[in-house]
């Protein structure tokens, strides 16, 4: 990473860890529900820094837009404030042990970029020269997401399928359907 | 009962609301259009079925938000998204049923132009992710009308 970079990243993590304790402070859950969104796109912009265009794509349109809608719906069924939690300390306990694990097993990751990491020497070359070979779109992810790993996409598909219909079954179509 | 209340309260206090009926109204459009350009620029530029499919239905329910449940059912009706949600994985698994009509494997598009297997590539690929887009933009909305119609006929 260059040097700009690092500040840059530097700066977006600073203001992740900003909105993750507004949203944690926050008692009006439309203001939390809109902190997390905005959570959510300053992710895609640490996407984008690390050359993750696609990912930042969905962090974008999943976190920051739908789930966003989703929150914003569910909060004008409910109500918007939030009762003061009893126990706050042992939800920051759980939260602070699953961070310490998760930073711990990044330990023993290669470093970013390096070019002998396992990830980059498996499958990966055949891909980014067969792209070019055999399936001709510029974007690789596409390829790789369509066409080299269609069948697991195919699996992707279908959990979101049966995933609405779950919802469907257990909500039912609302007020025609009775 | 008291959800139905509160839905009702929602969207009085969106028609209060002129600067926003009309921002939206004038949004929407180029929400959806956002939508197919990600959708058929997937191949070029970052973007894809996923994405588009959630952007797509990110404008539909923005609408009914605004403009009342009703509105948007009038446009997209549950009935129809619940088809399309199912139709989206029977266009996929079709590509792929395909393929193996024409000599090749399960989703393996080459199969699909005999005499230039890059162009079927292309044409898999353009159908699979056309598959995503609907399936994914079906499902978001079926959610939004679930939930939506939460106690609005108790």
């Amino acid at each position: 990473m260059q040097q700009h970079e690092i500040l840059l990243a530097g700066a977006l993590f600073a203001f992740l860890l900003a909105i993750a304790v507004a949203v944690s402070r926050a008692r009006n859950l439309f203001a939390a529900g809109m902190l997390t969104g905005i959570f959510s796109l300053v992710s895609a912009g640490l996407f984008t820094l690390l050359d993750a265009v696609d990912v930042a794509f969905t962090e974008a349109a999943v976190g920051a837009g739908i789930s966003t809608i989703v929150v914003l719906g569910t909060l004008s069924l409910t109500g918007e404030h939030e009762g003061r939690p009893r126990r706050p300390l042992l939800p920051l306990l759980v939260t602070a042990l699953t961070g310490a694990a998760l930073v711990w097993g990044t330990l023993d990751m290669p470093g970013l970029g390096d070019p002998h990491a396992p990830i980059h020497n498996h499958v990966a070359p055949d891909y980014l020269s067969g792209t070019a070979a055999h399936i001709g779109i510029p974007n690789v992810v596409t390829a790789i997401l369509a066409s080299y790993r269609g069948f697991d996409t195919l699996g992707e598909l279908v959990v979101i399928f049966t995933a609405g219909v779950g919802v469907l079954l257990l909500l039912g179509r609302g007020a025609e359907a009775r | 009962m008291s959800d139905s209340d509160s839905m009702q309260r929602w969207h009085l206090r969106m028609r209060e609301k002129p600067v926003l009926r009309i921002v939206a109204k004038r949004f929407i459009p180029f929400v959806l259009l956002f939508a197919l350009y990600v959708q058929f620029h997937g191949d070029y530029g970052p973007g894809g079925g996923f994405q588009a499919g959630v952007i797509f239905a990110a404008g539909l329910i923005l609408y009914a938000m605004i403009f009342g449940r009703e509105a948007l059912e009038k446009v997209a009706p549950p009935r129809a998204v619940e088809i399309a949600a199912a139709l989206g994985v029977l266009l996929y698994t079709g590509v792929g049923v395909a393929t193996m009509l024409g000599g090749g494997n399960f989703l393996a598009y080459g199969a699909l132009d005999s005499h230039d297997p890059m162009h079927g590539q292309h044409l898999g690929i353009l159908l699979v992710e056309a598959g995503v887009g609907i399936t994914v933009a079906a499902v978001m909305t079926a959610v939004y009308f679930c939930y939506a119609g939460r106690g609005a006929g108790e």
